[in-house]
């Protein structure tokens, strides 16, 4: 992936296999969330394979796709930078979470059709549902720019886990947080693959988090990946001491 | 205070300092034109001071209020520069005073008194029915055009303030809507009736058509290219003479048929008024019933954020060309109505001019909000009907009340205030109420 003349991805080999938690690590600028962009196809790698193995289905390429369309497919993303429906209520932005599982048109909308109110109930039960998960139910009807930063972290987890992912990628979940929303953080995240076997990758610059969740962790620095492993194998690498963890750990 | 920000001004001194500055610029600037008069008859110069004096205490009066209602606006400016990471709940409310505006306080107290809202119902149904009665013509017609520019109003909310793509030339649709209805009147006498849903048909056609090349546009240039887009079409229908019959429009258009009965020119705006009316509660309900929708969700969220918009699996092509399309159906039926109320038009009434009162109803109303819309509407056109003696300044009062109303209140003078959902929890969760 080149931005220009920037190489911002170089040959990143990587998987995630069913109900697992990776990690991907890096100093800021390594290429993490351009990574993402190139999984969600917000931009088109010049070169490479992304290949999806839903579960109980066939496999799919994600290359060339809409960012829409791989999000149909089963991928649900967070944004390091929050991107919540600013004006929208708390409940309304999870809502919209579930418009690529409904089918409900102009026509339902107008003429109010009992499939339509069906949809919709069902829409709001299954959002609710969701808030309750993360957490954020007693603020349903708040306007979401209304929320501390925390819950918006959450709301946002739970707008994409309403598109009922079978791989979610999170952004810098924990970025801003304080350590006990941290500590909830965690918890949801391994919530989430216990009950609902997501599999998760995220991103993450908070090492106690990382350490603590991940069963799998890669390292990218400029664009490459310099190594991979378990928690215990990447912190030993000396590779990823010197471009990245030792300043971490001994600073 | 950290680097960057300019320092809140606290003391009352520093105000008044500063509106002097504003007073004495005003004082310099207008010189030559409030001071100097050049007779060249007389060949002196007259020097009017006095006026010097007006302009100073204006300005500074004029720029005191301002800097005083702004700072009201923002309310009690807070001691600590807010840590955006910290950011609480109640710091966020800035000129919302407390967690619920008086805006929201009188919908959710709407909302719950059945009594009320069903007396104010039925109160308005009956001041709407009788009021052609009541009224003269003259009085009826004027209803009948702000009614339309509800209409109007309503349609262009749906692609600017629902989907929020900036749309200036939506006359396009509203005069493709009267062009067809005159033009299929005029060479083969096709009924009002029949026209009305063929040209709104027609107005969601034209819609897609602008709507497939300006998909990668947004905001600026959309606004550009749609303005254009609104010239071209009034510029084809004022040259194409073999078509349009040119800049002299087209006349003896057919008003509403009435089953054959007679009617005079009274009943005929008795007649149209009704069906305005009827259209309007029609557009009211599919719009209110669309914005709550999930079409209207996906409309706001694109609005909002259209990279969020599109991870959440929204697609982005389609949204935008339903709400081209949806919206320029409303300005076809209004164009429609338009051709049969004046039973003449010609291309002149279908000018930038247009765009941009609608634009203003959207805007000034509240976007995003039916309820401000309609208020906006009847606000922009009726004012002006009845204030006779203002129509001179009439561009002025718009673009000052436009500058008025977007610093003060963004959202306008009612923002849209989203559905509310109430939940029982079936399980008891082991607290108390
Ligand atoms: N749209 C873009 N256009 C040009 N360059 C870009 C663009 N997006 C990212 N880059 C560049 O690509 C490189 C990788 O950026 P990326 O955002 O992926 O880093 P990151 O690993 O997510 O860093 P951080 O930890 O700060 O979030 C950076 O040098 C960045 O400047
Ligand atoms: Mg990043």
């Amino acid at each position: 992936m080149d931005f220009g003349g920037l190489r911002a991805l170089e040959k990143v080999d990587l998987y995630v296999a069913e109900a697992e938690i990776v990690a991907i690590i890096g100093p800021n600028g390594a290429g993490k969330t351009t990574f993402f962009n190139c999984i969600t196809c917000v931009y088109q790698p010049h070169r490479g394979d992304m290949i999806i193995y839903p579960p109980g289905k066939a496999s799919k390429s994600l290359n060339g796709l809409k960012p829409n369309t791989v999000t149909e497919m089963g991928i649900a993303r967070t944004f390091q930078n929050i991107r919540l429906f600013k004006e929208m209520t708390v409940l309304e932005n999870v809502m919209v979470g579930r418009h690529c599982r409904t089918r409900a048109g102009i026509a339902g909308a107008i003429l109010c059709t009992r499939k339509t109110i069906r949809e919709e109930q069902e829409t709001l039960e299954f959002s609710y549902g969701m808030l309750r998960k993360v957490g954020l139910e007693k603020q349903t009807n708040e306007k979401a720019s209304d929320l501390p930063y925390g819950a918006q972290r959450r709301l946002e987890i739970a707008r994409a886990l309403a598109t009922e992912p079978f791989l979610l990628l999170l952004d810098e979940p924990a970025a801003g947080m304080n350590p006990s929303e941290t500590a909830e953080l965690d918890e949801l995240i391994s919530r989430i693959r216990e009950e609902d076997g997501i599999s998760i990758l995220l991103i993450e610059h908070d090492m106690k988090l990382v350490m603590n969740i991940s069963d799998r962790i890669y390292v990218l620095d400029y664009g490459h990946l310099i190594a991979e492993g378990t928690p215990q194998q990447v912190t030993g690498n000396p590779e990823v001491i010197k471009a990245y963890l030792g300043e971490c750990f001994d600073a | 205070m950290p680097y960057g920000r300019r320092a809140p001004i606290t003391q009352k001194g520093g105000k008044i300092l500063r509106s002097f500055g504003v007073a004495l610029w005003f004082m310099f600037l207008t010189f030559p034109i409030m001071v100097i008069k050049i007779s060249p008859l007389e060949k002196n110069i007259e020097w009017r001071w006095g006026r010097m004096i007006y302009v100073g205490a204006g300005a500074f009066v004029l720029s005191l209020l301002w800097r005083y209602v702004i700072e009201q606006k923002r309310g009690p400016i807070p001691k600590e520069e807010a840590d955006p990471l910290k950011v609480d709940t109640k710091d966020t409310g800035w000129n919302r005073g407390g967690s619920h505006s008086l805006q929201e306080r009188l919908a959710i107290f709407f909302h719950k008194n059945k009594k009320f809202r069903i007396l104010t119902f039925t109160g308005l149904f009956f001041i709407i029915a009788a009021f052609p009665f009541v009224f003269s013509t003259y009085q009826t017609s004027i209803i009948i055009t702000a009614l339309m520019y509800v209409m109007l109003g309503l349609g262009l909310n749906i692609v600017v303030g629902l989907a929020g793509l900036l749309d200036l030339g939506y006359v396009a649709f509203y005069a493709s809507g009267a062009y067809f209805y005159a033009l299929m009147n005029h060479h083969f006498g096709l009924g009002f009736w029949a026209a009305l849903p063929m040209a709104g048909a027609l107005a969601a056609i034209m819609g897609l058509l602008l709507g497939f090349p300006v998909l990668r546009l947004r905001g600026d240039y959309l606004a550009i290219v749609t303005l254009g887009f609104g010239e071209i079409i009034r510029l084809v229908l004022e040259n194409w003479n073999e078509f349009s019959l040119g800049p002299s429009g087209i006349a003896r258009i057919d008003r509403p048929g009435t089953l054959g009965i007679d009617f005079d020119l009274r009943d005929h705006t008795v007649y149209l008024y009704y069906i305005v009316v009827v259209l309007v509660a029609f557009t009211i309900i599919v719009v209110s019933r669309l914005r709550n929708s999930r079409i209207g969700r996906a409309w706001i969220a694109l609005r909002e954020d259209e990279v969020a918009c599109q991870a959440m699996g929204i697609d982005k092509t389609k949204t935008k060309l339903t709400a081209f399309a949806l919206g320029a159906t409303w300005a076809g039926f209004v164009g429609c109505i338009l051709a049969a109320k004046t039973t003449f038009i010609n291309p002149a009434s279908f000018t930038f001019m247009e765009s941009a009162i609608i634009l203003s109803i959207v805007v000034l109303g509240g976007m995003g909000s039916i309820f401000g819309i309609i208020l906006g509407a009847l606000v922009l056109i009726l004012l002006p009907e009845y204030l006779r003696a203002f129509s001179e300044y009439r561009m002025l009062v718009f673009g000052a009340s436009m500058v008025i109303i977007m610093v003060f209140r963004p959202q306008g003078i009612i923002g849209g205030t989203r559905k509310r959902h109430e939940f029982h929890v079936k399980e008891p969760t082991g607290e108390k109420p």
